[in-house]
This record gives structure tokens, sequence and C-alpha cells, in this order.
């Protein structure tokens, strides 16, 4: 050991010493530069998208964002339709993804015998690791024919005649359509929110948890009144990253959305949503204007999700920069 | 002394209770289910059309027999594609994050943004890729779908090259800096070296989440009926060919699509659970 101390001293010499600065400058540029090539990757999806759109939303103007029409042959385009269908399908399955994942974080975190926390962990975690084909596969040739058979017929006769929200569920019984898409939006992002919320919840400091239950608290009015307010942003921040995610879902969604470019008010009937129009459209697009139409729509879908993950991520990085959090 | 509201109240709170816990077991067995249901399902359909022709074989015509050898080959060569070209500047920047910018504003942006990018919709860039590449080549190529992969797996190694290399102690960059060594001989040799299985499981699992990867491929590699091995020319891989021939209204071809899908699930399953049980556990990405 000690010979290679002393071979090793003479590298130290003047000479080498420049040559060693030289390639420690070198090496900490080029980590700089990978760094800055994020910031260059997205700069530069912005001003692709923003160039490409422009012929169409120099066509169209605003109205883009608000005419229904989409026809290829008349070659008018509007985004009403897939916008619609993005946020309708999004929010519905933030509907049901936030209950659902809020129990499951709360099942690991202060439930779940500690051996079995990993293994129901990793098994979510899976969840999230499907791809989103296989999700669409499923649905379309497995949930949609048991739904329209067994469900949705029930569905229609005991909620459709409801006065105002009936109409939601109106319509014959197709399998697919936006209620489907937000059923399986909503299973591909419970992993995400769930994982982010058991990890706020873990964060929790103990003290706290064991003063509420040395003065008698059951576990849920722990669970509400003390572990929910600590982390609420933390738990927001989650449920924002749940939202961006099923923004851009694509895959899964082309395949049981039913692809309609039209409005309608029942949750029964296909639709569109801004990343399927892309997925069956875009190859298929021939003129200027209606390439030009699609890529408008994928610069809506960024602005949206960028805008949506940005204020997730900062909401999170407060948590973390407030309370200690280390993630 | 307990008076009958005090019981009443004593009561409430304890049924609310149960009834929570209640219902959050039933939340996670509702997420468990879709799980197994999904696995099921893929394994029923897809084992019997699992035999050696699907690795032998090319895609066939239609109402032809045939396997996916082309579209495996071309997913694994997709693969290493993005890999190649997204998992050193990924190494790199995270290098940066964590033993240059530690503290910085530009840091700070960088990291923000990289998770921005790894959470945003991935048909954009695969828009991105076509506006970019595919447009100004002329045609769909192998290319054009790597550098798509390449673009989803930057995030996710910087991310975890970050966080692996946080773990490493300073102390041990102290001593190697005592002993002269100098910053770039530090990082690689000390802080590369700890970290080096952190490292490789952020890849793996980069290569975990790349391989199911159907939107960024669908303007950029497109598909491909035949064996190819050209890298300027469209590439079939099992996403899009899962995602065709699922669409069509061939049987042949719905059923080499779920073997397929079978195939593609449980190699990234694998993959994940080889990543958690063997390698270190990275911050997970979000």
């Amino acid at each position: 050991m000690s010979e290679q101390f002393i071979t090793s001293i003479p590298s130290v010499s003047p000479r080498n010493h420049n040559h060693v600065t030289w390639f420690d400058s070198l090496f900490a540029g080029a980590a700089w530069f990978a760094a800055a090539t994020v910031l260059i990757v997205i700069g530069a999806i912005l001003f692709v998208l923003i160039q490409g759109a422009l012929p169409a939303l120099y066509k169209f103007g605003p109205g883009f964002i608000s005419s229904a029409h989409w026809n290829p042959v008349t070659e008018n385009f509007g985004a009403r339709v897939p916008i619609y269908g993005t946020l309708i399908t999004s929010m519905l399955a933030m509907l049901i993804a936030m209950p659902v994942s809020f129990g499951i974080a709360l099942f690991i975190t202060e439930l779940c015998p500690r051996w079995l926390k990993r293994p129901i962990g990793i098994a979510v975690e899976l969840l999230a690791a499907i791809p989103s084909i296989i999700y669409g596969m499923w649905g379309l040739f497995v949930f949609a024919p048991l739904f329209a058979d067994h469900a949705q017929p029930w569905i229609t006769e005991h909620f459709g005649t409801l006065p105002i929200v009936g109409v939601l569920f109106t319509g014959p019984p197709l399998g697919i359509g936006l209620f489907t898409a937000s059923l399986i939006l909503a299973i591909m992002v419970i992993p995400f929110i769930s994982a982010i919320m058991r990890d706020v919840f873990e964060a929790t400091p103990r003290v706290l948890k064991e003063s509420a239950y040395g003065l008698g608290s059951t576990t849920w009015e722990v669970v509400r009144h003390v572990v929910l307010p600590y982390t609420k942003i933390g738990v927001i921040g989650g449920v924002m990253v749940g939202l961006g995610r099923a923004l851009g879902e694509t895959m899964a969604v082309t395949f049981v959305i039913g692809n309609a470019h039209k409005l309608s008010n029942s949750l029964f009937m296909p639709g569109n949503t801004i990343s399927s129009t892309l997925a069956n459209e875009f190859t298929e697009a021939v003129n200027p204007i209606y390439t030009s139409s699609l890529i408008s729509l994928g610069l809506i879908l960024f602005l949206i999700s960028f805008i949506v993950l940005a204020v997730a991520r900062a909401l999170l990085l407060r948590l973390q920069a407030n309370e200690g959090l280390s993630t | 002394m307990i008076t009958a509201t005090d019981l009443y109240l004593y009561r409430k709170r304890r049924l609310v209770n149960m009834a929570s816990l209640t219902l959050s077991m039933l939340a996670t067995l509702f997420g468990l289910l879709w799980l197994a249901w999904l696995l099921w399902t893929l394994v029923t359909q897809g084992i019997q059309y699992v035999n050696w022709d699907l690795f032998t074989q090319t895609t066939p015509p239609p109402g032809e027999s045939g396997g996916l050898s082309n579209a495996i080959a071309g997913s694994l060569i997709l693969i290493v594609l993005g890999v190649i070209i997204g998992a050193p500047i990924g190494i790199f920047a995270g290098t940066y994050l964590s033993e240059f910018g530690r503290g910085t504003r530009f840091a700070a942006i960088v990291r923000f943004v990289s998770d921005v990018l790894l959470s945003s919709p991935s048909i954009i860039l695969g828009v991105f890729v076509y506006q970019v590449v595919v447009i100004h080549m002329g045609h769909f190529s192998a290319y054009a779908g790597g550098l798509a992969l390449a673009l989803i797996v930057l995030p996710i190694v910087l991310r975890t090259t970050e966080d692996m290399l946080r773990l490493v102690p300073d102390r041990m960059r102290e001593a190697a800096a005592a002993l002269g060594a100098p910053r770039w001989k530090v990082i690689v040799s000390i802080v590369y070296r700890a970290a080096r299985s952190g490292i490789l499981t952020g890849i793996l699992l980069a290569v975990a989440r790349v391989s199911g990867e159907t939107a960024p491929l669908l303007f950029t590699a497109l598909n491909n009926q035949f064996s190819s091995t050209n890298l300027s020319q469209p590439i079939a891989n099992l996403p899009v060919v899962i995602f065709q021939f699922a669409m069509s209204p061939y049987d042949d071809w719905q059923h080499l699509a779920w073997a397929g899908a079978l195939l593609i699930t449980f190699g990234i399953l694998l993959l994940n659970i080889i990543v958690r049980v063997f390698l270190p556990e990275p911050e997970r990405q979000r």
C-alpha cells in the first residue's frame, strides 16, 4: 500500500498539475453541458411545437380553441372536442383515483403489518410499470365487453332517468367511451398518487402522531387531524402529478375512447382526447394545415400538462423545504 | 362519570374509525385487483400463442402464421439506442447536479425541468422528434425512435444518478481529495464506484420504462414488416406491432398481439422486481 502512495506523489509535479486542472475543467464542462441539455431539450420542444402550430393558429385564430369543427376534407379544424375530452377524462379519473390512492396510502402507512408493507408497495408500483398499451388492450377486449353487457344497461336504467345528471349516463351500451377511458386512466395514476401520499405521510414526525394517539385519538382521527393537515401540500402535489400523467396518457385512451370527434353530454358516448387524436391522425395528416392543427393540439396539451406538473413540483419542493422531507 | 352522550360519542368515533379503516383496506384491494386481473388476462390470452415460432419467425401478413422476431429484435435495438444516447447525458447531468452544482440556482432549475420532462406526455416527444428528425430525413427511422426513447431515458437516469451520488458520504470525497486526486478522479474512481449499483438501477428502470413506450415510436420508428438492422430505415418494434395487430380485424394478428403483450409485460415486471430486490432503492421517480 505505502509503495502506491509514494509512486503517486510525483504525479503532482507542476506540469502534471496543469494537465490535471485542464482535464478537470473539461470534465466539469461536460457535466455542465449535460445538465444544460435538459433545458435545451425543453426549450427545443417548446420552440418546435410553436413553430409547427403557427400556420394553424394563424389561420384559425383564437377561435381554434373553441371551435368544435374537425374536418380534414374542408380543412376546418378546432380543438374544442379533444380539449373537452382530455379535461373530462382526466377530471373523472382524478375523482376515482384520489380516494382510492388515499386509502392505499393510509393502509400502507398506518394499518399494514410491517412484513406486508414492502410487497404491497411493490405490487402497487408494478401497476405503474405496466405499459399503457397493455391497459388499452385489456380495456378494449376484456373490460369494455363486460362493462357493456353487465354494468352499463343497469346504470343507464337506474341513473339515466335522474334529473340533470341523468344525461351523463344515457346512450347505447358500447362499453367504450369517456367513462371507460376515465376508469382506466384512474387505475393507471393510482400508483403515482399513492406512492407520493405514502411518502409524505411517512414523513410526518412520529412525535406528532404519538402525541395524538396518547390523547386517545383513533387511527382515523390521527390521520384526519394530524397527518393530513401536516402533509396537505404534499398530498395536493401528488394529486397534481397524477393529473399531469392523466392529461397526457395516450395509448390506453386511444384504445377505449372510441375516437369520435363529437361533443356528447353522456359519459358513455365515444369522444376523443388530444393525445388520442394525435396518435390516430398524426401520420395520416397529409396536408400542411392538418398537420399544423394537430401540432397545435400538441402544443396545448404540452402547455396544460407543463403547468400542472410545474405546480405539482413546486408544491412538493415547498414541502421539502419547509418540512425537511428527504425526497 | 361516563354519561350517555360520552358513550354515544365514543361509539361514534370507534365506528367512524372502523369504517374508514375498512374503506382503506378495500381501496388497497381495489388497486391490487386490477393488477391481478390484468396479469390474469395476459396469461390466459397470451400463453397459448407463446411458442418457438414467436421468436424465430417475422411478423406475418394477415392469415398466415408467423412470429415477432423482427419486432423483438427491433425493440432491443431501439432500447439500446435510447440508452446509448440518453444514459451518458443523464449520468453526466446527474453528476453535475450532485458534484458541481449543489445548491446553485442552475441546478435547481435543471432538476425541476427534468422532473417535468419525465412526466410530460410521451406522445409530445414523438411529435417533437418527428418534426426535428423525421421531416428532415424524409422518412421514419430507427434513429428517430431511439432519440425519442432517449428523451425518456435522460430524466430517469439523471434523477437516479443524482440521488445515488448524493448518498455517497462526503468523507470519501474529502479523503480522496486529500490524497491529491484531482476532482474528476475523485468522481470517476471513488464516487461512481461507490454508487455503481445505484446508477445501474437507474438505467435498468429506464429500460423498463421505455420498453413499453408506444406513443413516441408511432411517429418516429413506425414499423417494418421485415427484419431490418438498418438504423436509418423504419424498424419493427414490439409496442407498435402490438398496437397495430391488436387494432386489426384479423384473428392471427390479434393472437400475436396478446403473445407480444405477455412477453413485454412480464419482461418489464421481471426487470422491475430484479431492480427492487437486488439493488439499493433509489428515490422513486415521479
